[in-house]
Order: structure tokens, then C-alpha cells, then sequence
């Protein structure tokens, strides 16, 4: 197995250009002994899981489960470590939260981790997680994030996933929104073998907020699936989903979005779209966005396309002097950048529009200063 | 100097012939006007002068510069020089005016082996082009023509062709969907970028641009064939009667 220890210390830098954040770092699915963790603003509490079940023991018990329990995720990931964060009522952490997960092995791994992110009332919270593979063997990962956001919290959440086409990756997501609270999440898939993401939230209490954004660029046998399920329980709450994919090849993502608007939950403001522009006749999608509605006083739509690139579109470009290639290029970068311009943070925007249009040219798509083979 | 020559061009869509044998000749520094009714084919003759594939000449040739326009795929027909102000501009979401003006600057100067422009250098020379129409930051920095309004889809298709310095401009309908203020900015900027060296091609159905554009010569362009070429004296005349006199006259 490869240890962190063999590594390069500048893997460490799997770092955004002008991007300050606080980094942990969690290879194939243990919490590293490296991170440090003690020069956290008062309030931040950073550890791995296994401490914190002693450490933390009251946020702990109190919290660990329960989202996944009262939501419809029956399977369990019984995970022994992982990342646990907790932000005490209040406490707002400037710099992004990172959470860097490796995975290196010489021989095929399976593995699993499990999160839990706790934010107490009015806390604030930017993550910003990376999802890499350090070598070229078959890896079957299942990951579980649950997030506890109690009233007035806010919690931004960027997952970027870059692992290599051997990969096979579960990836849960599953939030609890208490009132007013808001949730923004964003899941970025530039490269992987076979991802599924599962986001779960549940609008428990009145006046939350969630944004789910997604952007998953697929090329050869690719596969993503993106399963969002969101639960209205209270009334006032609105939810926005939007994924757009670009797929090339024989690559092939499936869109399963259900918004759930519970008798309770009057006044709902819902809205999904799924975008998806194909660049071959053997690329595939399965888009479906349902709504499950049990509430008469209440705004929800839905829609989703499947299409090729705009004639029209390319022509207007190259009618001004951009080449027919550099044109596609253009429009599935626009294509992209629909998302990808919703990201808040500046840098990480830049690095992820830099990334993607290394991607849409063939060209290796990694990380500044980053060590890690990704593209394999 | 003849900058454009138009022989005996024969165009069709989906099997069906639009254009019926055109014949038209533009010297360098000259304003040309095409008018004619609706579905004439007007559009059409930008499109195939611009390379659009869709369009399928059957008969005839264009010279341009003294090259053979018709070989030329689109991307180098503009960076020869020719500029269509598009009669709809398309919106396309996610890529902004600047970044889609830079990219294309670039590709202009690469073509003509020239250094490419630094990013201050090209910001400079845009806002100079910007201030000529009196536009503001606003809209370059939005997605391509997305939400526009359709009087600034057309101002951002002349902002286009004052950054890229046609030798030939094409007008389609311009000035449809502009404002009064906004005519007059936008019809001055055309002009201040007039030269001898280039020409400009005006579509339209009235009077008004012409005023502040003043042609040279005036085509009726009428079932994809020119029927009548005369001066700016054609132009009132049309805004009289109509087309009438014109088809009676060809019955
Ligand atoms: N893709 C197409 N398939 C079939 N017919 C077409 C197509 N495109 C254009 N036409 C037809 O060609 C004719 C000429 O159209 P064009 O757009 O060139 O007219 P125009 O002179 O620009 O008219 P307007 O003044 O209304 O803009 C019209 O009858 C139109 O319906
Ligand atoms: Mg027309």
C-alpha cells in the first residue's frame, strides 16, 4: 500500500493558485497522522472520526447516522474513519475547509469512509473536497458524507472528482437543513472510471435554502450517475438543482432527480434542469426529473435535454474567425461554464474553468503543483 | 478596385433554389444597399457569402480580392475580411462578448501571422471601440447575446465588426430593433469606420439608416434575382410606392 510518508511533500499542494485554504488529507479512507489540525480558529474542531468518537463524544452520538437513518439510504458504510468537522454555534471559518482523499495501492483496494460535518446554529462553512487516485489499480471506494446544518448555518460545498477510469466510486451526500438554513453544493466530475453521487437533503425546517449544481465531463467508457433526492418537509423552502454533462465517446451519464414536497411543506419553490450535450452518436444519457408533490400552494418545475452542438451557434463563431475546432471548443466550455460561474470562490472558478478546458482538449487535467497521476 | 464580384449565383436549400442568378459588383470604398421584400433572399446571399454549408451554390462564382470566395471555409472568409452583422444573432450561453472577441482577435491576427495581442492591449482596444458606440461594460462581460435585447444584439454585432475591422461589412436589418439614439450611434460608428480601402453592404427595409449611411448604389433584390440597380435617388421612391411598380414592371 502506498503510504503518505513515500510521497512527495509537494502532494500536499494539491493546492488552487491564489487559493488559501486548510488542508486535510485522507488516503484510502485514513484520516493522516500528518494533518494538523491544532491552529484552528476557536469553534473549528477538525479530527478524524476515530478520535472523535471519544473526543467529541456529545456531537458524536448525538448526530452520527441520524441523517442517514431518516433519510430512504438504507445501505450502510460501517467505516471506521474519516473526517469530522464541527463549527460551534456562530463561528464562521474564513478560509475554505479541504479535504483532500488519496487513494494509492499496488494491488486493487476496496475501501471505505465516512464523514461527518457538524455545523451549529449561524455557523458558516466553505468545503472544498478532492477526490484523486495516486495509482493505476482497480479501486472500488464508497464514501459517506453526512452534514447536520442547524438552523441559520450555511454550508458551501464543492466536490471536485478527478480519479483514474479504473475507479469504481459510491459517493454519498446526505444533508440536514434546520431552519433558514442554506445549503449550496456543487459536485465537479472531471475524470473517473464509474461515480455514483447520491445527494440527500432534507428541508426539515421552515425558510432553508439548497442549490445543487453538478458538472460531469465524460469521455471513452465513462460512466456517472448523479441520484438527487430532495425532501420538502417544511413549508418556505426552496430548492434549485442544475447538471449539465458533456459526454464524448461512448460514455454514459444518468440524471435521477426527485423533489419530495411533503403535505406540510406549503409555499415550496422547486426547480431542476438537466443539460446534457452529446459530442457522438454513441455517447448515452438517461435524464429523469420527478416531482412527487403533496402540497397544493406550491412552485415547482422541471426540465431536461439531451442535444448535439447548436449549428447555428458553431457558424456565428466561426462566421467571426474562430476555426471549427476551436469553435466546439468554445461552446462546450460555455457549455460548462454555465455551472462552473456559479462557483464563488474566485480561484478555485479559474482553476476549474482551467481545468475543464485542458479537458475538452485532451490535455493531462491536473491540479497546480500537483504530483498525482489522475488522468490514468 | 473591385473588392466583390458576384457572378451569376445560383443558391439552394433543401432542394429548393432561393437565389436565381445574382450578379453584383462592389469596388472598394463604396456602400451598397440591398432592399427587396421579405423572402427575396436577401438573408440568404449573407449566408452564402459568409460560408454557411446549408446553403448549397449550384451555379456561379464570387471573387473577393481576387480570390475564389466559394473555396474558402467560413472561419477563413472572415479572416480574409468579410463581416456579417447577423439579422438574429445567436444567443450562446456560458461564453462572454470579451472572452469570445478576444479569442477571435487572436485567431485573426494568428492567421495573418501577426504577434498576438497582450490582454491590456486588447482591453484597450476595445473599450476605444466601445466609447466610438457608446457602449457600456455591462453587456460584454454577459453571456454572447444571451437575455439581450434585441436593439443590444445588434449593438454588439457592430461592436464585433468595429473590433474586427471588416474590408467587406453586411448589415442584415441592423437597424431593426434599434432606438432612435441608437441608430444614429450606431449608423455614426459604421461610417467612422468607413475607409477606401473597405465597403460595406446595407440591407434594409427603410429609409432612416440610409440617411445617416448614405449609399452609393441601391439593389432591389426581388425572387433571388437583382432587378433593379440605381442610386441613392431609388431609395425615397421605395418608401412611396412599395414594391409594386417594381414586379408589375418584371410581369
Ligand atoms: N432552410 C430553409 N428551408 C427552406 N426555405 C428556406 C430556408 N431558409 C430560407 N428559406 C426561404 O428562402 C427564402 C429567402 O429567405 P431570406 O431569409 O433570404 O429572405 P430575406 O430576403 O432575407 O427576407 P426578410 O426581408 O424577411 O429578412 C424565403 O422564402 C425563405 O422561406
Ligand atoms: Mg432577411
Amino acid at each position: 500500500m502506498t503510504e503518505l510518508e513515500n510521497i512527495d511533500d509537494s502532494y500536499f499542494e494539491c493546492k488552487v493558485n491564489g487559493l488559501n485554504t486548510k488542508c486535510v488529507t485522507v488516503n484510502n479512507g485514513l484520516f493522516h497522522p500528518k494533518n494538523i489540525t491544532s491552529d484552528l480558529p476557536e469553534g473549528v474542531h477538525v479530527c478524524s472520526m476515530k478520535e472523535a468518537r471519544s473526543r467529541y463524544s456529545d456531537i458524536f452520538e448525538c448526530h452520527y447516522d441520524k441523517v442517514r437513518r431518516s433519510s430512504d439510504v438504507s445501505e450502510n458504510n460501517d467505516a471506521a474513519d474519516g473526517v469530522f468537522i464541527y463549527l460551534s454555534a456562530g463561528v464562521e471559518l474564513e478560509q475554505p475547509l479541504q479535504i483532500l482523499n488519496t487513494l494509492g495501492s499496488e494491488t486493487s483496494f476496496s475501501g471505505l469512509q465516512r464523514n461527518l460535518v457538524v455545523l451549529g446554529k449561524g455557523a458558516r462553512l466553505t468545503m472544498l473536497v478532492c477526490d484523486h487516485t495516486l495509482s493505476g489499480v482497480e479501486f472500488d471506494i464508497n464514501n459517506l458524507t453526512e452534514c447536520v446544518l442547524d438552523d441559520g448555518a450555511a454550508l458551501d460545498y464543492y466536490e471536485v472528482q478527478n480519479q483514474h477510469a479504473a475507479t469504481r466510486f459510491e459517493n454519498k451526500l446526505l444533508v440536514s437543513e434546520g431552519r433558514a438554513s442554506l445549503l449550496d453544493a456543487m459536485m465537479i466530475t472531471l475524470y473517473g472510471g464509474e461515480i455514483r453521487n447520491h445527494i440527500h437533503v432534507a428541508l426539515n425546517k421552515s425558510d432553508a435554502d439548497c442549490n445543487l449544481r453538478g458538472v460531469y465531463i465524460l469521455d471513452k467508457k465513462q460512466k456517472v450517475y448523479n441520484f438527487t433526492y430532495v425532501d420538502h418537509r417544511a413549508p418556505h423552502c426552496s430548492s434549485h438543482e442544475h447538471f449539465k454533462g458533456v459526454l464524448d465517446d461512448a460514455a454514459f451519464a444518468d440524471f435521477m432527480g426527485c423533489v419530495r414536497v411533503r403535505p406540510d411543506a406549503q409555499k415550496t419553490d422547486s426547480y431542476q434542469a438537466n443539460n446534457n450535450l452529446l459530442l457522438t452518436p454513441f455517447a448515452k444519457v438517461h435524464t429523469s426529473p420527478q416531482l412527487i408533490i403533496d402540497a397544493d400552494d406550491v412552485k415547482c418545475s422541471h426540465g431536461a435535454t439531451v442535444g448535439q452542438m447548436n449549428e447555428e451557434a458553431l457558424f456565428y463563431l466561426r462566421s467571426r474567425g474562430v476555426g471549427a475546432d476551436e469553435a466546439k471548443l468554445m461552446m462546450m466550455f460555455g457549455f460548462a461554464h454555465d455551472i462552473i460561474g456559479k462557483i464563488k470562490l474566485q480561484p478555485l472558478r479559474e482553476e476549474i474553468d482551467r481545468l475543464i478546458d485542458k479537458r475538452f482538449r485532451g490535455e493531462f487535467s491536473k491540479c497546480h503543483n500537483c504530483t498525482m497521476n489522475c488522468n490514468k | 478596385m473591385n473588392l466583390l464580384e458576384i457572378k451569376d449565383l445560383h443558391a439552394e436549400v433543401d432542394g429548393k433554389e432561393i437565389l436565381k442568378g445574382i450578379n453584383l459588383t462592389v469596388k472598394a470604398g463604396e456602400v451598397h444597399a440591398i432592399m427587396g421584400p421579405n423572402g427575396a433572399g436577401k438573408s440568404t446571399l449573407s449566408a452564402v457569402l459568409t460560408g454557411r454549408e446549408r446553403f448549397n451554390v449550384t451555379k456561379g462564382n464570387i471573387i473577393f480580392k481576387g480570390m475564389e470566395l466559394l473555396q474558402l471555409p467560413a472561419e477563413d472568409r472572415a479572416r480574409e475580411g468579410i463581416f456579417l452583422s447577423f439579422q438574429y444573432p445567436v444567443e450562446i450561453p456560458g461564453i462572454s462578448t470579451v472572452n469570445f472577441l478576444k479569442t477571435a482577435v487572436g485567431e485573426h491576427r494568428k492567421y495573418k501571422k501577426l504577434p498576438p495581442l497582450s490582454g491590456g492591449e486588447f482591453l484597450k482596444m476595445l473599450r476605444e471601440k466601445m466609447e466610438l458606440l457608446g457602449m457600456d461594460n455591462k453587456l460584454i462581460n454577459r453571456s454572447l447575446n444571451e437575455g439581450f435585447s434585441g436593439g443590444e444584439k445588434k449593438k454588439n454585432e457592430i461592436l464585433q465588426m468595429a473590433v474586427l475591422n471588416p474590408t467587406l461589412a453586411i448589415l442584415d436589418e441592423t437597424d431593426s430593433g434599434l432606438d432612435i439614439d441608437a441608430l444614429r450611434l450606431v449608423a455614426q460608428g459604421v461610417n467612422k469606420l468607413k475607409s477606401p480601402d473597405n465597403a460595406t453592404i446595407v440591407i434594409t427595409h427603410y429609409q432612416r439608416l440610409l440617411d445617416y449611411i448614405v449609399p452609393d448604389v441601391v439593389h432591389i433584390l426581388y425572387d433571388g434575382r437583382i432587378v433593379k440597380t440605381a442610386g441613392k435617388e431609388l431609395v425615397p421612391e421605395l418608401e412611396k410606392y412599395g414594391y409594386d411598380w417594381i414586379k408589375e414592371g418584371l410581369s
